[in-house]
């Protein structure tokens, strides 16, 4: 697994001008793909792949809200909550993945299945409420559609 | 009423994300027409057009083209680079521009890399836009089979990783150089210093894909479009409490109550409620009351409003929202994405959230509802970036126009909204992890 990340990591290297670490983001997500999370490890990973340290590849991660410096479940359920979303009753639809996973905002259910999370505007706003399942944009959603979505990702 | 397209023209009866589709309604025909003028001839087109850049600064944009220094005077390789980090809460036209007309992105940004000579184009499109940037992926494979229209010039497609900062031209850099993405001190600007320390161009997805109409139809034409400062065509984002959420495209000086209530655009507010309030363009900028609706969406008559069109973003609230609960969202978004760098900004938005947090629950005294304003002053004017800026003002807005509500909240008074706001309660990313924490944010 480690060296076909190295080689994946190298290959974006390539498309960059040599000298810069340009290739840091794109590579830090496919270390996310491939592990889940950024672990110590990942990050140590990274950081030879690119000729960086680890701690220069952690204070970057940590920078950015898509990458998880802690464990996530095998799913991610986002919600937007900024103005517009919550406009459309957002809230609710937040509550209801609450009580559909038994996890609050911020946690991953108790099987490990689906991390629940708020997040800032998607860029949807006229589509709103907008749920980012797996990254993937789910427009108009409402409470009801709660379990019918938590049931896909089971 | 119809309206001039011009970005998204010809998207209502063909599938325009496919190049033949796109080359049947004449696409890249304004590429073909500028590789034969000259750099210059082009970005005097722009000039003539008097096109500003779309992302919400309303810098002209063939006048930052024109700041691009001649390889005689700087070496270095040239950038162009794509600002789709389209962030800003209550706009999301970049989105629906990607999405549906990439190969007109595209053009722009052949047409754009010709004019300011440069090789390298890299598009920065935030990393929560997944399906665009699938839609220009598989745009850009198309190209690879066409040599002809790409020519010499490579286009990068670089995904951000969730940070609203980065919308700002200098932490875009910073983040597209593999940082944290934190706006740098300017000057230089990044004409003559961007990417790599090399001259860089960075204009937004709107504004690019704007270039091939003005190529073809000449920038003079084009400046017939719209209203004085504010000409050709722009995407408005309406959101919020409107009957028809959406992206339209018209010509500026339409007025903000059109936009808001007319039945091919808004198409008025459910339920016939009023409209309390209005946030014209982004988050960022002024609030305007429902007595200021009958007011140009335009550059100038927006600026006599103390205000502005911003990245384009209406968001309309009606008659149920309570402005402190509105501020307290607004405020907790800037805190969550101040960078950190400058400290008026970091700590000042935090400031504003425990005040607000406090107002709401009825524990704050009029002392602190000027601790508030004062807070916002100190925030102002102070910082690298506008970041903190349009966070204090906006929130400052809020108290201006809506002093009443904000003082009937005081020394344990009762929200006149009662419990029917929709913004009641609503939980932001910034305290998600809180939870049983929240009251021990407000400052004793």
């Amino acid at each position: 697994m480690g060296v076909a990340l190295f080689e994946k990591i190298q290959e974006i290297r390539a498309i960059y001008p040599e000298g810069t670490q340009s290739a840091l983001l794109p590579a830090l997500r496919l270390a996310q793909e491939e592990y889940g999370w950024l672990s110590p490890d990942a990050l140590r990973e990274v950081a030879d792949a690119l000729d960086v340290t680890p701690a220069v590849c952690k204070s970057v991660a940590s920078f950015y809200d898509q990458f998880h410096l802690e464990p996530v479940g095998e799913h991610l359920v986002e919600v937007c909550t900024n103005v517009s979303c919550a406009l459309y009753g957002a809230q609710q639809v937040l509550e209801a993945f609450q009580d559909e996973l038994g996890c609050r905002a911020g946690e991953t259910s108790d099987d490990g299945k689906v991390t629940l999370s708020t997040i800032e505007c998607l860029g949807g706003c006229g589509w709103g409420t907008i749920v980012a399942v797996d990254h993937h944009y789910r427009t108009g959603v409402k409470p009801e559609d709660a379990a019918a979505i938590v049931k896909e990702l089971s | 009423m119809s309206h001039k397209q011009v970005v998204m023209a010809g998207t209502d009866t063909r599938d325009l994300t496919k190049l033949a589709e796109y080359e049947a309604v004449g696409g890249y025909a304004s590429l073909a027409k500028a590789r034969t003028l000259g750099p210059e001839q082009i970005t005097n087109e722009l000039m003539a057009s008097e096109l500003r850049g779309r992302g919400g600064a309303f810098f002209p944009t063939g006048r930052k083209w024109s700041f691009v220094p001649s390889p005689e005077q700087n070496p270095n390789p040239h950038y162009l680079v794509i600002n789709a980090d389209e962030s800003e809460p209550g706009s999301f036209k970049d989105n629906e521009i990607i999405s549906r007309v990439p190969h007109r992105f595209i053009e722009g940004c052949l047409i754009t890399a010709h004019a300011v000579l440069a090789k390298h184009v890299y598009v920065y499109i935030r990393g929560e836009y997944l399906g665009p940037y699938e839609i220009l992926v598989a745009a850009l494979e198309e190209l690879k089979q066409r040599p002809d229209l790409r020519g010499d010039v490579t286009i990068v497609v670089h995904r951000g990783a969730g940070a609203y900062i980065c919308g700002e031209e200098t932490a875009l850099l910073d983040s597209l150089e593999g940082k944290r993405g934190q706006p740098r001190t300017k000057p230089p600007f990044p004409a003559i210093a961007g990417l790599y320390a090399s001259p860089t161009v960075v204009n937004n997805v709107e504004t690019i894909a704007t270039v091939p109409a003005i190529v073809e139809m000449g920038g003079a034409e084009y400046a017939k479009l719209g209203v004085p400062n504010s000409r050709g065509t722009r995407l408005i984002s309406v959101s919020g409490h409107v009957e028809r959420g959406g992206n339209y495209e018209v010509e500026p000086g339409i007025s903000l109550k059109d936009l808001i209530f007319a039945p091919e655009l808004g198409g008025g507010v459910p339920g016939g409620r009023a409209v309390k309030a209005v946030i014209p363009g982004g988050s960022s900028t002024v609030i305007l009351t429902g007595d200021e609706l009958d007011v140009g969406y335009d550059f100038d008559s927006l600026l006599a409003k103390n205000t502005a069109m911003g990245s384009a973003g209406v968001i309309v609230l009606d008659e149920r929202v309570c402005m402190v609960q509105l501020g307290i969202r607004v405020s907790e978004f800037y805190e969550h994405e101040s960078c950190g760098k400058c400290t008026p900004c970091r700590e000042g938005t935090r400031w504003m959230t425990q005040i607000l947090r406090k107002l709401e629950a009825g524990e704050a005294t009029e002392r602190e509802l000027d601790l508030l304003l004062s807070v916002c002053d100190r925030i102002n004017g102070k910082c690298l970036c506008p970041l903190g800026d349009t966070a204090a003002m906006a929130i400052a807005s809020y108290v201006a126009k809506f002093r009443d509500e904000f003082v009937a909240h005081l020394d344990g008074g009762a929200c006149p909204c009662g419990d029917h706001s929709p913004l009641d309660g609503v939980l932001a990313p910034v305290a998600q992890h809180i939870h049983d924490h929240a009251s021990e944010l407000v400052p004793a």
